[in-house]
């Protein structure tokens, strides 16, 4: 999937590794984040896929990070307001391939999960190893302790999952790794 | 050709919205809160995937109507989910042994609609895969939890399996939309699926200490819209805002 798109060119001032999107949106689309996680742009969580100037209007594609989450619409809301706040009239496609992956989420993202109280997603078996009581990998975002356990495989919304520091006894969000 | 088409998004969307629905019963009223969220999440990925099949299948029917139109507006006899998924929520051990016995199809099932000469429908598949890998992992999780847990919860994941065990062969059924869309490409090979799906659930029932039942007498006729007692007190609760208040909205 992901090689298919390595042959599409996109802006060097993307802050989104595989995004194509006109530099003088970035600023704006910057400003809008998801509602559930207000530290984590759109941009840096990755699901702005393409956004240009056309004849004025902005054409916008995103891509939902789970079918069923209900921050999409919201977020798709609040692209057209901030962008109507820049003077652009604007249109959003949803784009379902390719799929969103947690690879997409920027290192700039990622470390504001962190700061956030979010442990970042690691490699896609971090949580598969934490219940079957393999190694443990996920940290703990309040003392930094790796002794923790999973509490359930889904969390406060469909993207995480709870964890528990044996440390500190602190529980805390996982992002989950989707690829 | 088209209605081919239709009708086998319908039949793939159509388990999606049912069992969503199940699972959405749950809101609030799970055994524990990890299972309640849990169970949930899971309803709301596949209600989020159902949006996709039904836009989609909108699109082929090209008769203007809307996803919720889809979802909400049809008789009994117009939906083609297959009778596991309808069946009611008997008790925690029944939730999960209805789940895992559809995820575990459910997987092997987009593994090779990611596949399909269909682009909508591999796209969706794509999507839908890395979310139903989850779901998987879930109910799998507490299929060995349950099963090998007291000597109460084995016994009633055996009953639950037991139960549900005469609608496994359903899934892999073929209705005469089915196969148009095998022969085109579009549709998945149901038949080729089932040897490796009876292996990976006699793994899990094994490891969870369960016995694999031996019966082969098995139910059938959800895909052809012929449902079991249960599904109409499950659609009339689910149609009641859209039947009594037409096109509301909130
Ligand atoms: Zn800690």
């Amino acid at each position: 999937m992901r090689n298919k798109f390595k042959d599409i060119p996109y802006s060097s001032k993307s802050p989104s590794p595989l995004g194509k999107i006109d530099g003088a949106l970035i600023p704006i689309l910057a400003q809008v984040s998801d509602p559930e996680i207000p530290v984590l742009s759109i941009l840096d969580m990755g699901v702005v896929r393409s956004a240009k100037i056309v004849n004025g209007e902005v054409l916008i594609k995103i891509t939902p990070t789970y079918s069923g989450c209900p921050a999409m619409d919201v977020i798709a809301d609040d692209i057209k307001l901030a962008l109507k706040q820049a003077g652009f009239e604007s249109k959003i496609t949803l784009v379902l391939s390719p799929a969103w992956t947690t690879d997409w989420i920027t290192e700039k993202g990622k470390q504001a999960l962190e700061n956030y109280g979010i442990a970042a997603p690691l490699e896609a078996n971090a949580d598969k190893e934490a219940l079957l009581e393999g190694e443990k990998l996920v940290k703990c975002t309040n003392c930094g302790s790796k002794n923790t356990t999973l509490v359930s495989q889904f969390g406060s919304t469909a993207c995480k999952a709870l964890f528990k520091c044996e440390d500190c006894q602190e529980p805390f969000d996982y992002f989950k790794c989707l690829k | 050709m088209k209605e081919n088409l239709y009708n086998y998004i319908l039949g793939i969307a159509d388990n999606c919205l049912i069992l969503g629905q199940r699972l959405g019963e749950l809101c609030g009223h799970g055994p524990s809160l990890e299972t309640d969220i849990g169970c949930t999440n899971i309803a709301l990925d596949l209600l989020g995937q159902v949006r996709s099949y039904y836009q989609y299948a909108a699109q082929v029917e090209g008769a203007g109507k809307t996803e919720d139109d889809i979802a909400m507006l049809r008789p009994e006899r117009g939906y083609f989910n297959t009778l596991l998924v309808e069946q009611p929520n008997t008790d925690f051990a029944y939730i999960m042994a209805r789940q895992f016995l559809f995820d575990a199809y459910h997987y092997m099932f987009l593994q090779e609609l990611k596949n399909s000469k269909d682009e909508t429908l591999a796209a969706i598949a794509n999507k839908s895969i890395k979310e139903v890998s989850y779901h998987l992992r879930f109910s799998t999780d507490w299929i060995i939890r349950l099963g090998d847990g007291t000597e109460e919860s084995h016994e009633r994941m055996q009953a639950a399996v037991n139960s549900l065990w005469t609608y496994t062969d359903e899934l892999f059924h073929q209705t005469e939309a089915d196969k148009v869309m095998i022969s085109q490409g579009v549709g998945v090979e149901t038949a080729n699926l089932k040897e490796a799906y009876y292996g990976k659930v006699s793994e899990v029932l094994e490891k969870a200490t369960l016995s694999v039942p031996e019966s082969k007498y098995f139910q059938k006729g959800g895909k052809q819209g012929i449902h079991t007692e249960h599904m109409g007190y499950l659609l009339a609760d689910m149609q009641y805002m859209q039947r009594a208040y037409p096109n509301m909205e909130w």
